[in-house]
C-alpha cells in the first residue's frame, strides 16, 4: 500500500511539472510570438462581406473554369469585351470597339486610352498579345483541361500540344500595330468569337505579373495537379502578383478562414467602385449563407434557395430578380431503348410533361417554360418552333400508336445538389415521374449523387430519361446549341447527320446575322426532331442586406460589385 | 511506461498499413471517379482521357498503389484532386480549427457531464436526476445537423447573441501563429481577436459537445450508482472517513475509471461528428473538408487525411490509457 502511495505522489509530482513544462513552453512561445497588426487597420471602412458557396480555385481566372472563381476575378481583371450592365449585349471593355476581317480570322481590338494596371504598368497592345501569346504557349499540367479549360474549348491547343487529346490550336498569333491596338488571328473562323474574347478566363493581366508568374510552375505526376503558386496567393513573400485594370485589386485570401479580400483601385480607369473593401467569404451550405444574412454577418450572397425567396423579401432583405441565361432539359438516351427512337413516344412525353405547373411551383420568380433549347435572351431563338403543349390523352394516343402502351423507363436524377437552373431535383422529378405516369408509362427512380455519379452515368448513356442544364458563357446560341448536338454523344444516343451538318455550318458562319438565322433554324429543326424536351429557363436568385445599394444583377451571374454601396 | 508507447506505436505501423491498403481499394470501387468530379458537366471524352492519365488513374491498381507507398515513404501525401494543392499543406492549415472545435466540445462535455452526471445518481430520484437522464437521452437522439441549426437559429439570427458562421469575424486583423484562433490571440496579446474567437467557437462547440455530454451524463450517473453499492464504500463509511474523502477518493475515482475509457473512444469518434458541425457552421476544418473530398472524390486528401484521423484516433486512446494509470494505482502496479 505504502508503494502505491509512494507511486502515486511521484505520478502526481511528475504531472505538476508536466503542467509546469508546457506553461513555460506557452509563455516562452507568448515572448516570441509577436501581433503584425498594421497600426492604421483602424481607419478602414466597413468591408462588403459577400458569402460564396465555395473556394475559388485559383485568382488567375486563366486557370479556372467555376463561377466561385470567376465572380472574384471579374471584380479584378477585365476582359477586352464586357457584357452590358444587367444584360447580355456585348459591349466594350478593355476594347471600346473591336471589328473582324469577312472572313472572320482577324480580330482587331481598339484599346481604351490611359488604361493603367494595379501596379502602375500601361495598357497596350503588346500587353494583351503578351496576355495571349502566354495562354498559347503553355506547356506541361498547364495543358491539363483542369488548368486550361476555357482556353482549350475557345482556342484549341497550344503551340506545342504535349497530350495526343488535346485539340488542334486555332489561336494563330497576335500583332500590336500600335500602343492601343491588338489584332489577335485565328486559323479558323468560328461562332464562339468575338463572344470568348467576353469570357473572364481571357482577362488580361499586367506585364510585371506575367514576369512574376513565370518564375512558378505548375508541376502534375502521378495523382499531383498543382496550380501554381501565384495564382493560389502564395510565393513571392506573400505578395499577390496578380495585377488587373479592375474596379478593385488583390488584399489577400486567407485560406485558414475561407476569404479572399479585394480593395478599392483609386485610378481605376472608369467610375470608382462604391465599396472601400469586399471579403467573399465561403459558406458552402444554403441554409448557413441565409442564416449568416439573416444575422447581419454578411451583407449578400448567391445561389438563395427559392424556398426562402418570399421569407427573406418579407423579412425586408433584397432579392432582385435576373434575367433568364439557363436552360433546364430532360434528357432522353434514344438508343438506350428502341422505343425512344420513335418519334411518336419522345413526342408523347413531351405532350405528357406538365412544365407550366413545374415552372409555377418549383422556380424562383421569372422562370418561365421554355419551347427550345436556347432561353429567349439569346440571339437565334425562334418564335415558330413546333410546340408539344401539356395534353396527357394526346400523349396516351401517342404511345398506342407507337405500339409503346406498356412503356417502362428508367428515370435518373441527382441528389444533394441545386444546380441554377434546378433547384430542387428531386421535387422535379418527383413532379414530372407523376406526369409521365398519368401517360401510362411505367418510371423506375435512379436517384444517384450529382458529382461524380450521376454525371458519368448519365454522360455514359446510362440513363433512358435524366435531367440537365446549362448555364451560357455568352450570347451567342452555339454555345448553347453547340455543347448537345454538334455530334454524336452517348449522352443523347442518336445520329442525325443533317442536324450534325448544320450545326458545323453555323459554328463556320463568320457574319452575325446570317448565323443568328442559322440558329434560328437549327432550333426549328431540333424542336422537330425532339432530341429531348426543354423544360424551363429560370434565374438564380441572389439576396442582399437592406442596408446596401447593391450592383444591377446579371442574367449571366456576372455582377459589377464596383456599382453596389452602403446606402 | 516507455515499453508501452513503444509497443502501441509499433502496433501502429501493420495497423495503418491495412487501413491503407483497405482505404485504396475501397474508394476506388465507389462510382465515379475524381476526373469527373474535377471537370464537371462540361467536359469532353478527350479532356477525361488526359486527366485520367495526368492523374495516373489509367495505371493498374497495383501500381497506383505502389506509387502511393513510395511517395508515403519520403512523407509526400500528393495534391488533392479537387484543389490542386498539396494534402499535407490542406491538412495542416485545417487541422488545428478541428482541434480547437474537438478540444473545446469534449471539455465542455466532461466538465459539465461528469458533475452533471455524479449529482444525478447522488441524488436519485430527484428532478436533477430526471431531467439529466431525459436531457441526455435528448442529446444522443437529436442530430447534430438539426440541433446546430436550432441553436444558430436561437442564438445567432434571433436573439444575435453568437455568430452563425466562421472562426472569426471577417475583417478583424489577427495575427497567426498556432493556427489556434483563440491561442493565437492570446500569445500575441490581441485579446480581443482571442475573445472573438472564443465568441465564434461556442455555438459549434456546444452542437459537438451534444452526443459526448450526453454519453457522458449516463455513464458517470450509472457508474457512480454502481461504485455507491460497493462494499469498500460502506467500510469507507463506517471507519468514519470524511464525506468528502469518501466521494473524491473512493467512489468518484472508481466511477471515472470506464467514463475516462467512454472520453477516449468521444474524442476520436468527434471527427465525425465534426463532419456535420463544421459544414452548418461554415467551421474551416477537416470535416468539412473531407465531405467536400467525398463528393469530389478526391483519393489522394481521402486516404491520407483518414490515416492522419486513424492515427490521432491510436494516439488519443494510448493518451487515455496512460491517464488510466494515473488515476487507477491498481494498473501501474501491475
Amino acid at each position: 500500500m505504502h508503494a502505491v502511495r509512494s507511486a502515486l505522489r511521484s505520478r502526481t509530482r511528475s504531472a505538476a511539472v508536466l503542467i509546469a513544462a508546457v506553461t513555460a513552453l506557452g509563455l516562452a512561445a507568448s515572448a516570441c510570438a509577436t501581433s503584425e497588426r498594421d497600426d492604421d487597420s483602424a481607419d478602414d471602412g466597413e468591408a462588403f462581406v459577400f458569402a460564396a458557396a465555395g473556394d475559388p480555385a485559383s485568382l488567375d481566372p486563366a486557370l479556372a473554369s467555376d463561377g466561385e472563381t470567376f465572380r472574384i476575378t471579374r471584380q479584378v481583371l477585365e476582359t477586352l469585351i464586357d457584357h452590358e450592365s444587367g444584360g447580355t449585349e456585348m459591349v466594350g471593355g478593355l476594347a471600346e470597339t473591336w471589328e473582324s476581317n469577312p472572313e472572320g480570322t482577324e480580330w482587331t481590338f481598339h484599346l481604351r486610352e490611359g488604361v493603367t494596371f494595379h501596379d502602375g504598368e500601361a495598357l497596350t497592345g503588346e500587353v494583351v498579345c503578351q496576355n495571349f501569346d502566354r495562354w498559347f504557349n503553355f506547356t506541361g499540367t498547364y495543358q491539363a483541361t483542369a488548368l486550361t479549360y476555357y482556353w482549350q474549348a475557345e482556342f484549341g491547343g497550344f503551340a506545342e500540344n504535349q497530350n495526343e487529346e488535346a485539340p488542334e490550336p486555332n489561336y494563330a498569333g497576335c500583332e500590336a500595330p500600335d500602343d492601343l491596338t491588338a489584332v489577335i488571328k485565328v486559323a479558323r473562323p468560328s461562332a464562339v468569337y468575338p463572344g470568348a474574347f467576353s469570357l473572364a478566363a481571357f482577362a488580361i493581366h499586367s506585364p510585371k505579373s506575367l514576369d512574376a508568374y513565370a518564375e512558378d510552375e505548375a508541376s502534375g505526376e502521378g495523382e499531383n495537379i498543382n496550380y501554381p503558386a501565384y495564382s493560389q496567393g502564395e510565393g513571392h513573400d506573400g505578395e499577390i502578383v496578380i495585377a488587373g485594370t479592375g474596379p478593385f485589386r488583390y488584399e489577400s485570401w486567407d485560406k485558414s478562414n475561407g476569404e479572399v479580400t479585394i480593395s478599392r483601385f483609386d485610378d481605376y480607369w472608369g467610375e470608382p467602385a462604391g465599396f472601400d473593401e469586399i471579403v467573399f467569404r465561403t459558406i458552402s451550405d444554403e441554409g448557413a449563407r441565409r442564416q449568416a444574412l439573416e444575422a447581419g454577418e454578411i451583407h449578400g450572397y448567391d445561389l438563395v434557395a427559392p424556398g426562402d425567396v418570399d421569407a427573406l423579401t418579407e423579412a425586408g432583405f433584397q432579392v432582385p430578380t435576373r434575367g433568364v441565361f439557363n436552360l433546364f432539359y430532360l434528357g432522353i438516351t434514344q438508343e438506350s431503348d428502341p422505343a425512344l427512337e420513335d418519334l411518336r413516344v419522345r413526342r408523347a412525353i413531351a405532350h405528357a410533361l406538365d412544365r407550366q405547373t413545374l415552372v409555377d411551383t418549383q422556380l424562383p420568380e421569372g422562370g418561365v417554360v421554355a419551347t427550345q433549347f436556347i432561353p429567349d435572351t439569346v440571339d437565334g431563338y425562334a418564335e415558330d418552333v413546333t410546340t408539344y403543349e401539356y395534353d396527357t390523352a394526346k400523349a396516351q394516343d401517342l404511345l398506342a400508336e407507337a405500339g409503346a402502351g406498356d412503356l417502362s423507363l428508367e428515370f435518373c436524377y441527382p441528389t444533394e445538389v441545386t444546380r441554377p437552373y434546378m433547384p430542387a431535383p428531386a421535387d422535379m422529378y418527383e413532379l414530372l415521374k407523376a406526369d409521365l405516369e398519368a401517360a401510362g408509362i411505367t418510371v423506375s427512380p435512379k436517384p444517384m449523387k450529382w458529382s461524380p455519379d450521376y454525371l458519368d452515368t448519365t454522360r455514359a448513356g446510362g440513363c433512358n430519361l435524366y435531367l440537365l442544364g446549362w448555364t451560357g458563357d455568352f450570347n451567342d446560341a452555339y454555345n448553347f446549341l453547340g455543347t448537345w448536338f454538334d455530334g454524336y454523344s452517348k449522352e443523347w444516343g442518336f445520329e442525325n447527320q443533317e442536324l450534325f451538318d448544320a450545326m458545323a455550318a453555323a459554328a463556320v458562319e463568320p457574319d452575325v446575322a446570317t448565323r443568328v438565322e442559322m440558329y434560328r433554324e437549327l432550333n426549328r429543326m431540333i424542336m422537330d426532331f425532339l432530341p429531348g424536351v426543354p423544360i424551363s429557363s429560370s434565374p438564380p436568385s441572389i439576396a442582399f442586406s437592406p442596408d446596401v445599394n447593391p450592383p444591377t444583377v446579371s442574367p449571366l451571374t456576372q455582377e459589377k460589385f464596383a456599382e453596389g454601396s452602403f446606402a | 511506461m516507455l515499453r508501452l508507447i513503444v509497443r502501441r506505436l509499433l502496433q501502429l505501423v501493420p495497423t495503418l498499413f491495412g487501413l491503407s491498403v483497405l482505404l485504396f481499394v475501397w474508394l476506388r470501387q465507389l462510382p465515379g471517379g475524381p476526373v469527373t468530379a474535377r471537370l464537371g458537366e462540361r467536359a469532353t471524352e478527350a479532356d477525361r482521357i488526359q486527366m485520367e492519365r495526368l492523374l495516373g488513374l489509367d495505371k493498374p491498381l497495383w501500381e497506383q498503389y505502389g506509387i502511393f507507398l513510395r511517395d508515403l515513404i519520403t512523407l509526400d501525401f500528393g495534391d488533392s484532386t479537387r484543389t490542386g494543392r498539396p494534402v499535407w499543406d490542406e491538412f495542416t492549415q485545417r487541422f488545428p480549427a478541428t482541434v480547437e472545435l474537438g478540444l473545446s466540445a469534449i471539455l465542455l462535455a466532461v466538465v459539465a457531464g461528469i458533475p452533471l452526471g455524479y449529482f444525478a445518481a447522488r441524488r436519485r430520484g430527484s428532478w436533477l436526476d430526471a431531467g439529466a437522464v431525459s436531457g441526455s437521452l435528448l442529446g444522443i437522439c437529436v442530430p447534430v445537423f438539426f440541433l446546430a441549426f436550432i441553436l444558430k437559429e436561437i442564438f445567432a439570427v434571433t436573439l444575435g447573441w453568437f455568430p452563425s458562421s466562421g472562426r472569426l469575424t471577417t475583417g478583424i486583423d489577427a495575427t497567426e501563429v498556432t493556427g489556434f484562433a483563440v491561442l493565437d490571440g492570446l500569445l500575441t496579446r490581441e485579446w480581443d481577436a482571442s475573445a472573438d474567437a472564443l465568441w465564434h467557437l461556442v455555438l459549434p462547440a456546444v452542437a459537438l459537445s451534444s452526443i459526448p455530454l450526453a454519453v457522458i451524463v449516463r455513464m458517470t450517473r450509472a457508474s457512480v450508482l454502481e461504485v455507491l453499492q460497493e462494499d469498500y464504500v460502506r467500510t469507507a463509511e463506517s471507519k468514519g472517513l470524511h464525506r468528502a474523502t469518501v466521494r473524491g477518493r473512493h467512489v468518484l475515482r472508481n466511477a471515472l475509471l470506464p467514463v475516462i475509457t467512454a472520453i477516449g473512444l468521444l474524442t476520436g469518434s468527434l471527427l465525425s461528428g465534426a463532419v456535420l458541425t463544421e459544414t452548418v457552421f461554415a467551421w474551416n476544418g477537416i470535416g468539412s473538408f473531407i465531405r467536400d473530398a467525398i463528393d469530389a472524390r478526391d483519393y489522394p486528401v481521402l486516404t491520407s487525411f483518414i490515416l492522419f484521423i486513424a492515427l490521432a484516433y491510436v494516439l488519443i486512446n494510448m493518451l487515455v490509457d496512460l491517464t488510466y494509470s494515473l488515476i487507477d494505482p491498481r494498473v501501474r502496479v501491475h
